[in-house]
């Protein structure tokens, strides 16, 4: 209890303070998980961020701090910049989930924006991408273009999202190729290019001939390319592998919300909310179609790219049963976010287990 | 020319100077760095050193911060520096503070929700063992195999890594964390909850630990034959021998108490400033405490002098990020040059410079 009137006490200072300097544009502040220059995923929140801050240009200030350890580092450099008077704090790494809420309770009047988590409070939103909507379509079309009928996909953590991905990858993988196997390597990282690199080669030396990383680095490109098999951007267009190895891409492009959020606070009309966006709302960008693919696949998965933008389709519609043969949608039927969110099971047909 | 002579014996008026020269040569180099990536270097090396304990806006919080963030470093420094005065290089401590999170938040975990008084030191024995049991795969290995202690342990630190990868994924995942890694958190959990002990100061269990630590490890070092025969074993190996003393029980004893040290550390981060097991627990506390332990010059009173440093250096480089935009990896080489200039003041601990005349053919 004292701690807290302590701190309500230091968050009263500082918007005294914030007064007192009276710059009077709204500081919106980026705390990252990894260097902005790592080539996925906190470049991409950082050139998006940029991205916000040409938009608005002096009518806001911008704060960022790169390399913030999860956990109790991250608790620290959020309170500074509350201290600091920032008025609207994105926090871009599923790790900042606890850090975020707590330090969100101690200043009720400063706004937070967590991605990737599931937590929310009155000045705490949450937002996140549905990647599995790109994954479908590069699932297709590693379906489509595989001749040994073997698929890799190299997995970051064991987390709802990657497993997501990976249903979503084999799904259509099948759909365009029902003798299809996916084989999937864990890497324990986000970015590693060595590890990366192994693993690739290691998914080519079992003799998959398409395979799909949900890891940052152009690494998987590059062994790829020698190895004359096909792979697909992540995170960002890694449009340098073009037109082969790479034939499609997954981007990530959060300019778009970063913008739609600041307006917000700018316009006084900011309020927390859960959102998950998609193709649809260009949180998810599906890079260019390149390198030999035939002219049906091509228009498949551009109708596909279309249907699930408009929400005709989804990628996770039954009949659908989980890898241990029991049902899981019912013909016809739509996934919920609910499970989704949470997703910890592999769907039929997906070998292997997730790890623990 | 210029030469260095060797002193008879290490200048004691150096070993004092040393670290205070370092810190100034770091601030100069430092802030023509500083300078040339177009920032006024003297508000950067000002908001590192003197904002976080003097600001009006961020020192009454980031004062409390800095106990937090050196009480670790200042624990596992002090256990390092007992075998590095042996001459026993436990470069692992990483891995020792890691899985004694691990195992100690395993321990309390296992008893969830109970709200028994007995729980949370029952987690802190468990945490020091796990760290000793870890420290002992290398203690074994070079005494019965003569491995190499440095490579063995730092090696385990990735094993140790990949062991918290799965419990925080795995066996010690939150059941109502919607499949999310990452343990439960110990803040929602009063009986455990390693809290600050009087309201912003900053003080848990933890800092309590590290300074009864810094006042065992001086009598241990000072007045205690066993920290007698580990000062022999590391200054004069042959000579110990000769006095009796057993090798491999040194071998035994120093990396233990590193071990149960930094364990001890990781359980009391755990459960307080950290709160969970994730998957990015580790943020590299055991590698910092190598430096702060030789800063400190392996004197306890001059680790614990060492750890609060280390930490501002922190906490200024955070706050320097956030108000001048000061690149990350700027701050981390920052805080590189200040071992960088330890070591390479420490030449003149043990040579003197010598003017030599030029000698007449």
């Amino acid at each position: 209890m004292k701690r807290r009137t302590l701190l309500a006490s230091a968050a009263a200072l500082s918007l005294a303070a914030g007064g007192a300097f009276a710059q009077d544009v709204p500081k919106v502040g980026f705390v990252y998980v990894g260097p902005v220059n790592d080539g996925g995923w906190s470049q991409h929140h950082h050139e998006s961020a940029m991205k916000m801050k040409e938009h608005f240009g002096d009518q806001i200030e911008i704060v960022e701090q790169e390399s913030v350890p999860e956990g109790a580092d991250a608790e620290r450099v959020l309170t500074q910049m509350a201290l600091s008077g920032a008025d609207l704090i994105f926090t871009t790494s599923f790790g900042y989930m606890d850090p975020t809420i707590n330090v969100a309770e101690k200043f009720p009047d400063v706004k937070f924006e967590h991605a990737t988590g599931y937590k929310t409070a009155d000045n705490v939103s949450a937002y996140s991408a549905r990647f599995y909507e790109g994954r479908a379509i590069t699932g297709y079309l590693a379906g489509a273009m595989t001749e040994t009928n073997k698929i890799g996909y190299i997995g970051s953590f064991p987390i709802p999202e990657v497993i997501r991905g990976i249903n979503s990858s084999y799904l259509h993988a099948a759909q365009a190729n029902p003798e299809v196997e996916i084989a999937v390597v864990w890497l324990n990282t986000w970015f590693d290019p060595a590890k990366e690199a192994d693993a690739t080669q290691a998914l080519l030396d079992q003799g998959a001939d398409v395979v799909l990383a949900h890891t940052d680095s152009t690494a998987p490109l590059s062994v790829l390319e020698k190895a004359g098999a096909y792979g697909f951007g992540q995170a960002a267009d890694m449009a340098e592998y073009k037109p082969e190895p790479r034939l499609s891409s997954i981007i990530d492009d959060w300019a778009p919300y970063y913008i739609d959020r600041v307006q917000a606070l700018i316009d006084g009309s900011w309020e927390s909310h859960n959102v998950w966006q998609g193709i649809g709302d260009g949180m998810v960008g599906i890079g260019e179609f390149t390198g030999p693919i035939p002219d049906d696949v091509l228009s498949h998965v551009t109708q596909m790219k279309e249907d699930i933008a408009s929400g005709a389709y989804h990628p996770f519609t039954g009949p659908i049963n989980k890898q241990d043969g029991s049902a899981w949608l019912a013909e016809g039927e739509v996934a919920d976010d609910g499970v989704l969110a949470g997703m910890d099971f592999y769907v039929e047909g997906v070998t292997g287990e997730i790890p623990n | 020319m210029i030469r260095l002579e060797r002193r008879p014996e290490p200048s004691r008026l150096w070993t004092g100077v040393t670290p205070v020269l370092a810190v100034l040569l770091t601030m100069i180099v430092g802030g023509i760095m500083f300078a040339a990536l177009g920032k006024p270097p003297l508000e950067a090396i000002r908001t590192i050193f003197w904002d976080p304990l003097f600001h009006p806006q961020f020192a009454g919080y980031s004062r409390p911060q800095l106990l937090v963030k050196a009480g670790p470093l200042i624990l596992i420094a002090i256990g390092l520096s007992i075998g590095f005065r042996a001459g026993i290089w436990n470069i692992g401590a990483e891995g020792q503070y890691i899985m004694g999170a691990v195992c100690g938040a395993a321990v309390g975990l296992a008893f969830y929700p109970a709200d028994s008084a007995l729980l949370f030191p029952l987690m802190v024995v468990a945490g020091a063992l796990g760290g000793w049991a870890w420290a002992m795969i290398p203690a074994v290995l070079r005494t019965k195999f003569g491995t190499n202690e440095i490579l063995v342990s730092l090696m385990l630190v990735y094993v140790a890594e990949n062991i918290l990868a799965s419990a925080s994924s795995g066996w010690l995942r939150n059941p109502e964390g919607q499949g999310f890694p990452g343990s439960r958190n110990f803040k929602q959990w009063p009986a455990v909850f390693n809290d600050e002990l009087v309201a912003g100061t900053g003080m848990h269990w933890g800092v309590v630990a590290a300074f009864i630590a810094v006042i065992a490890a001086y009598v241990l070092m000072a007045r205690h034959i066993q920290g007698y025969n580990v000062r022999l074993t590391g200054e004069a190996p042959r000579a110990a021998r000769f006095a009796g003393v057993s090798p491999v029980r040194i071998v035994f004893l120093c990396l233990g108490i590193s071990g149960a040290l930094a364990g001890a550390a990781g359980l009391f981060e755990v459960t307080g400033p950290a709160g969970q097991v994730s998957i990015d627990f580790g943020s590299g506390y055991g590698f910092t405490a190598i430096i702060v332990a030789f800063l400190g010059r392996l004197n306890p009173f001059g680790i614990l002098l060492a750890g609060l440093l280390m930490a501002l250096t922190y906490i200024g480089g955070e706050l320097a990020q956030l108000m001048l935009g000061l690149p990350g990896a700027s701050i981390q080489l920052f805080q590189g040059m200040l071992l960088f200039f330890l070591l390479a003041t420490d030449v003149f601990t043990n040579y003197r410079l010598r003017f030599a005349r030029r000698e007449t053919a």
